[in-house]
């Protein structure tokens, strides 16, 4: 069990992603690379930031940053903390989530549209995680 | 949170007289070349002339736009500055008006860039209407963005609800002559995105009654209209059945029919409204092998549309022999075997078309998501014409 938004559990998603070979078979020649940011919102009182590094069916990094400078990524992906938990429990669909605005992307969303199945085993991921919530 | 979004919707007998009353005085119509051919276009530019508006034409738009037409349409439009956009044609027209406009807000950006995450405000600039010439896709009610990367070959889902049309336009003398062949595939295209949007995980009571009542229209009046393509009532019928049909599943999403659909046509140019509809019975069959719930949507539709009874699973058998039996008196295909497709190649680009169909936001929004092992079953079932029994 690890407390969402932290480094413990960026260590156990990115070692569940590893292993989920349905994830590495859809994102097999996918490319790109995340921020997830946390925006304040119900537990959260900062913002958080989450860097994701996906390449060819590979998680090769995910770490909490606290300075926002340190990657360029291609994507950004930013909510508050009650949208992402709704997002990880599967109570949200992702592309509903940006349709409606309740999470905002920067980048080039057909690209991720090209890879809908490896997008959907994201979450598959992340609902099988046994995570604690701070709300 | 969801939305549903709508059209103000002209409908009936001179609908079209609605140009009169619409502010601005410059229009830029987005239309083909066989819409002018047809004399549909002159329909159109006769009432704008009446209005006294100014209008441009830009009528190059091809089957399945692709991107370069759309960043010339682009271009065209910021040269002419209109109060409207006018798109009068099919999905694929209607398309092209709705991403032209997104393009006349937000120039700075690339055609594929024409998404949710972008916000574009057009109608502090202009207004956006559909006219369309066929009852199919339903373009006119959806936000929905279908082009062609011609570059990847591959069909781009794109659209933003702000790219819902302001007004659309049904006036029945814009379907009128369509042949029988347009008027049976359109019309399977109309069925599925009723069904698809009725059963979609993303749907709701809210989204519920177009689909509904789309569906029963389509087993009421799409044979008729096939048979006769002068049957005024059944013109219209289906015409409206369209427009219900887009705000069913653009409000909610397409199912497996679109996602094998999307697949085959994509790889082997069958027309879009033929091969979701050939697709869809065996889809729905699937998704009753494996989902209570749907079964239980189904067996409702079979109740409402078709006076069916029994229990539910015997409902949603009905409902789905009965599109078979559509399908049958419209001279569509009822296997992959029927559209004259070589089964070598078939099985050789099986592989592609599973990755194509895993890869479609419409294969995770229905209530039982397949793996490659199913859709592979699926398309070679469909192949044969075999009933899902999986």
């Amino acid at each position: 069990m690890a407390k969402y938004a932290t480094q413990e559990w960026c260590d156990l998603y990115k070692e569940a992603l590893n292993k989920n070979t349905a994830w590495s078979e859809a994102a097999k020649t996918w490319e790109g690379d995340f921020y997830f940011i946390f925006e304040v919102g119900g537990p959260i009182k900062e913002p958080r930031y989450m860097y994701i590094d996906l390449w060819h069916g590979n998680c090769r990094a995910c770490e909490m940053v606290t300075d926002t400078s340190k990657y360029k990524p291609e994507f950004i992906i930013s909510a508050p903390y009650p949208i992402w938990k709704r997002i990880c429990l599967k109570q949200l669909d992702s592309t509903q989530a940006i349709i409606t605005k309740q999470s905002k992307l920067t980048g080039n969303m057909a690209k991720i549209m090209r890879y809908t199945k490896a997008a959907n085993e994201l979450t598959n991921t992340t609902q099988k995680l046994p995570t604690e919530w701070e709300d | 949170m969801w939305a549903f979004s709508s059209p103000m919707i002209s409908y009936g007998d001179n609908a079209l007289e609605y140009i009169l009353q619409i502010r601005g005085n410059k229009a830029f119509v987005v239309a083909d070349k066989n819409i002018v051919k047809l004399g549909l276009l002159k329909l159109v530019t006769d009432q704008l002339d009446a209005a006294g508006k100014k209008w441009e034409v830009f009528d190059e738009v091809e089957p399945e736009p692709s991107l370069i037409t759309i960043k010339k349409g682009g271009a065209a439009v910021a040269k002419f500055q209109p109060d409207w956009v006018i798109g009068v044609g099919g999905g694929s027209v209607m398309d092209a008006a709705k991403a032209i406009i997104l393009l006349l807000a937000r120039p700075d950006l690339e055609p594929d860039a024409l998404s949710p995450a972008e916000t574009f405000n057009f109608r502090d600039k202009a207004r956006l209407m559909a006219i369309p010439t066929t009852s199919g896709t339903g373009s006119e009610a959806t936000w929905a963005i279908v082009l062609t990367d011609t570059v990847l070959g591959r069909k781009l889902g794109l659209g933003t609800p702000e790219s819902m049309p302001d007004v659309a336009i049904l006036d029945p003398v814009m379907v009128m002559g369509m042949p029988p062949l347009i008027t049976a595939d359109t019309g399977m295209d109309v069925l599925c995105h009723a069904i698809e949007g009725y059963t979609s995980l993303w749907g709701s009571t809210i989204t519920d009654g177009p689909g509904l009542i789309a569906t029963r229209r389509v087993f009421q009046y799409l044979v008729r209209a096939y048979k006769d393509g002068s049957d005024l009532e059944a013109r219209k019928e289906m015409m409206y059945a369209a427009t219900l049909g887009g705000m069913s599943f653009g409000n909610s999403m397409a199912g497996l029919g679109h996602s094998l659909g999307h697949a085959l046509g994509a790889l082997f140019h069958i027309p879009h409204g033929r091969a979701v509809g050939l697709f869809l019975p065996y889809t729905m069959e699937y998704l009753m092998n494996g989902s209570e719930e749907t079964t239980v949507k189904y067996a409702e539709m079979a109740r409402f549309c078709l006076g069916a009874s029994g229990d539910d699973k015997a409902c949603a058998k009905a409902l789905i022999a009965a599109i078979r039996k559509l399908a049958k008196s419209l001279a569509q295909p009822l296997s992959v075997k029927d559209c004259g497709i070589d089964k070598a190649k078939y099985d050789k680009a099986i592989p592609d078309l599973v990755d194509r169909a895993l890869n479609e936001v419409m294969t995770i929004s229905v209530k039982r998501i397949p793996e490659s092992e199913d859709l592979i079953k699926m398309f070679a079932y469909a192949y044969q014409g075999k009933p899902i029994d999986f």
